[in-house]
């Protein structure tokens, strides 16, 4: 029973949801603007058209989900290192909101593609491991499930969310790295191959930023911060059947 | 420095005592593979010129469906008679270990490939069987065999067991799998080098760093 201290100890910390309210306020209202800047503000692209103004939040998204998966390493070398599993849990939160945020990028991505590459899906290197980073993390998924055992589901984890991160850091590389690429580097120098890229002005280069600071500082922080609360409690009533159990 | 050789020699040869006497592993691998490459070229029905840009896919997926295969079985029987914990009592390192179990998974799996290339060579008529190829097929087989010998230890520990290696091992080995295929494909249809040495450089870059997250994090894998 000493393995599951630290969650009830977790659990029953003062739980703060007066801060997370706040939080999610502030980033529902943050996260309309952005939208509000995309669809409004920002200029209209000279050869794209409307359709360009998916890019804020297929970045956005990205980004986000590199966050998350990045607070997924902290989390798994912070538990081998103490052993806590609020650790644990806060690696499991990054790899659920990264894999949504992935999904996000990869179907606005789709989307845009159709009209500029004239198809929703290429095999492309950089689309390819942007899709197997995903499995990546399904994979974690079912990695946890399949262990009875808490110490060792939260070993394994910690050990599998360090290592899956590869495909993340090669799926940020191998477009700066790849002359076969078609996908486009929309920040520095892309691939000579590079299909539908474009130059911004300074209205969408602010929207951008706003976009980009919402999905990574505000979105992905608040759904992690519920995903959490929500795994705390799951423990906790996880406790309490066992003592419940325990007494007969 | 001694120590760990010296440990990790020892592993590495009773595997291959073990090999030698039940032949197990190498069989069931080798004739895996050669189903894989005949189901294939059933499959695929390829032309000459196809079949210079399929035939390293071809040669990949089996060779990396062939290391799950021979990596389960290499680490199930170890569990299988206690023999693990055994290992874990000895007074030598937890990466001596992994690394003796790990070089004898490759050589297995590198031993597979390199019957492949003369084999594919004859069946597809393309010049598998070369130097450059064996060379990519030892450095991609090795990062695979590394993350294979640790998520093995993982995933048999599992309640899915054996069938959930594939599941973690192929997404995690893929940036080798793109840069073997790539640079293979390269070689055979003789693009100039500047257009696949840089998926070596990758390759390369990516077995030195899987070897040492995996030595590091075997010693957490195992521990009770």
């Amino acid at each position: 029973m000493t393995a599951a201290s630290p969650s009830v100890a977790a659990a029953s910390a003062p739980n703060h949801l007066g801060r997370l309210k706040a939080l999610t306020a502030v980033t529902a209202v943050a996260f309309l603007l952005g939208l509000g800047m995309a669809l409004a503000y920002a200029g209209t692209d000279a050869i794209q058209g409307n359709v360009q103004r998916l890019f804020y939040f297929h970045m956005g998204a990205f980004f986000g989900a590199f966050v998350a998966f990045a607070c997924t390493v902290v989390g798994g070398v912070q538990y081998l290192r103490t052993r806590n599993v609020k650790w644990d849990t806060f690696a499991l939160a990054g790899v659920e909101v990264g894999v949504v945020l992935s999904f996000i990028n990869l179907a606005t991505g789709s989307i845009w593609a159709r009209p500029i590459w004239n198809t929703w899906w290429t095999w492309d290197p950089r689309l390819t491991s942007a899709a197997v980073m995903v499995l990546v993390y399904i994979a974690y998924l079912m990695v946890r499930s399949g262990i009875e055992n808490r110490d060792t589901r939260h070993r394994f984890a910690a050990v599998y969310g360090i290592l899956a991160f590869s495909s993340v850091v090669f799926t940020l590389v191998v477009i700066r790295i790849r002359p076969d690429t078609i996908h486009p580097a929309v920040i520095g120098t892309g691939a000579q191959d590079a299909q539908g890229g474009f130059a911004m002005n300074s209205s969408m280069t602010t929207t951008l930023l706003l976009n980009m600071a919402v999905w990574v500082f505000l979105l992905t922080p608040t759904l992690m911060w519920w995903r959490i609360r929500l795994q705390n409690y799951a423990d906790r009533v996880t406790q309490r059947k066992i003592a419940y159990m325990e007494q007969g | 420095m001694t120590v760990f050789a010296r440990a990790v020699g020892a592993i590495f040869l009773k595997d291959m005592r073990a090999e030698w006497r039940s032949r197990e592993l190498i069989g069931v691998m080798l004739l895996f593979a050669l189903l894989s490459v005949l189901v294939f070229s059933f499959a695929l029905e390829l032309d000459r010129l196809a079949r210079r840009e399929a035939i390293s896919g071809v040669l990949w997926v089996t060779v990396v469906f062939a290391s799950v295969l021979g990596l389960n079985r290499s680490v199930a029987q170890e569990r299988e008679n206690g023999n693990v914990d055994a290992l874990l009592l000895a007074p030598i390192p937890r990466a001596a270990i992994f690394f003796g179990k790990f070089l004898a998974n490759w050589l297995f799996t590198a031993v597979i490939g390199a019957l492949l290339l003369p084999l594919m060579t004859v069946l597809y008529n393309v010049t598998l069987a070369s130097l450059p190829v064996l060379g990519l097929l030892l450095a991609g087989t090795w990062g695979i065999c590394v993350t294979g010998t640790l998520l093995a230890s993982m995933t048999l520990q599992t309640r899915v067991g054996e069938a959930l290696l594939p599941i973690a091992l192929l997404p995690i080995a893929l940036p080798l799998l793109l840069g073997t295929v790539r640079a293979t494909t390269g070689i055979l249809t003789d693009a100039p080098v500047n257009d696949w040495g840089g998926w070596v450089g990758i390759l390369l870059g990516i077995d030195l760093f899987y070897t040492v997250v995996c030595m590091a994090f075997y010693g957490v894998v195992v521990e009770e």
